[in-house]
């Protein structure tokens, strides 16, 4: 995966300014970056800045499994829609929290694009869900050290039903910087979002 | 700001660093007696840090550490002591509480280096609270809850804590990686035992006082 920034100027085109296959972006538009079309924003600096990271990926999770819970797979058995419907629930109840805490300083609505998610596949599905707790889990951890409120601190904490095969020897979670995080998101929001401040 | 600069090496300045360069033949040789089996270069490494920039934590970081070193103490006998119960854990479920128990013992490992010389041994404990658990380790209903109890508890005191580590990012940074073990492993007891993963959108965090004041009849 390449990031392209310069530090020194402060210059991001987007979370992951080169593609995961590699292929720098520069000068190309690509189909869902449109830039008249879609919003564009940035997260902001400071603890602003952390908590839009956050709810930048609540607002991507909520969507998820609200579409996970509104078109289940086909072969879904109960147990399993009882546990996406809370955890839907509770992505959401994350994004309203956040999204009430950051008041003026939120960043708008983002456009999801799951089109690389087959929403009729269990596998699918769960896999992509898998991939979403555990970054998510890796974000938390790794930005707990970016804020300067501790207050914020005691509220950015989730709950992860995910495997463990993440942990380290130490018995360490996973623990991700926004550099890394941020371009694994990417795929999946169609809106044009910069974190210069991260970056 | 890279992954990898979460290891607790990276608060160590040069002075130290050249210190610690002096030592390592000797630390390393006491060291890798104590920890035993667990020994690896990386825990090692993070160690030989530790006991030196271990002095300059404040106090109110050490305290944290030593609270949360505790805690790692009562849950790594209670699994150790589990998994020796013979017939205790179901075959379906050894693997399982395997892995927690070495998370466990990974967690007594790591923090103990962290806190070097002011590491404290295991504690005497009593896994049935003065009899109230008496089929702690034969009936395993008893064993599940008071695991979910102590994963629970766990969960609870790092986020009680994560503030008041707020000064140190390495050790903050760590502190909230193994919180969010605990949270895996509460979510994955609870599931045994037929319950919600969660009680909620928000863990609630728990002062140390309520921790211990719960922890409290454990410790014999």
């Amino acid at each position: 995966m390449l990031v392209h920034y310069d530090r020194s100027r402060r210059r991001l085109l987007k979370w992951s300014a080169a593609s995961a296959a590699g292929v720098a972006l520069s000068g190309v538009i690509m189909p869902n970056f449109g830039i008249s079309a879609a919003l564009a924003a940035d997260l902001g600096e400071g603890d602003v800045g952390v908590l839009n990271y956050a709810y930048a990926l609540e607002q991507l999770e909520a969507a998820f499994y609200t579409m996970v819970v509104d078109s289940p797979y086909a072969d879904i058995n109960d147990d399993e829609k009882a546990i996406l419907t809370d955890i839907r629930d509770h992505e959401v109840e994350h994004r309203d929290f956040l999204k009430e805490a950051l008041a003026a300083g939120a960043i708008p609505d983002l456009e999801v694009d799951f089109s690389a998610v087959d929403f009729t596949s269990r596998d699918s599905v769960l896999g992509t869900a898998m991939v979403f707790e555990d970054l998510g889990v890796g974000a938390y951890n790794g930005a707990g050290k970016l804020l300067e409120n501790a207050d914020y601190l005691l509220n950015m904490n989730s709950v992860s039903f995910a495997g463990d095969d993440v942990v380290d020897k130490n018995g360490l979670d996973v623990a991700y910087a926004p550099t890394e995080v941020l371009p694994k998101a990417d795929p999946f929001i169609k809106t044009d979002v910069t974190a210069n401040a991260f970056m | 700001m890279t992954l990898n600069q979460n290891t607790l090496l990276s608060g160590v300045d040069p002075e130290i660093t050249e210190r610690l360069v002096a030592n390592r033949r000797e630390f390393f040789r006491s060291s890798a007696l104590k920890l035993g089996a667990l020994a690896s270069a990386p825990l090692l490494l993070a160690a030989a840090s530790q006991q030196a920039f271990g002095q300059d934590l404040p106090a109110e970081i050490t305290d944290v550490l030593l609270f949360a070193l505790t805690l790692e103490h009562v849950e790594d006998a209670f699994y150790r002591s589990g998994l020796e119960a013979k017939g205790l854990i179901p075959e379906q479920y050894v693997g399982v509480f395997n892995q927690i128990g070495k998370h466990e013992a990974e967690h007594v490992a790591f923090l103990s280096a962290a806190l070097g010389p002011k590491a404290i041994d295991r504690p005497k404990l009593d896994l049935t609270a003065g009899g109230k658990y008496a089929d702690a380790l034969t009936n395993f209903e008893t064993y599940l809850t008071l695991s979910q109890t102590f994963e629970d508890l766990g969960v609870a005191a790092y986020k009680g804590q994560a503030g008041n580590l707020i000064s140190n990012d390495d050790i903050l940074t760590a502190a909230l990686q193994i919180h969010s073990v605990e949270a895996r492993h509460a979510a994955m007891v609870r599931r045994i035992g037929g319950k919600k993963s969660w009680d909620g959108a928000f863990d609630e965090p728990m002062s140390k006082e309520d921790v211990l004041a719960a922890a409290a009849p454990f410790l014999a």
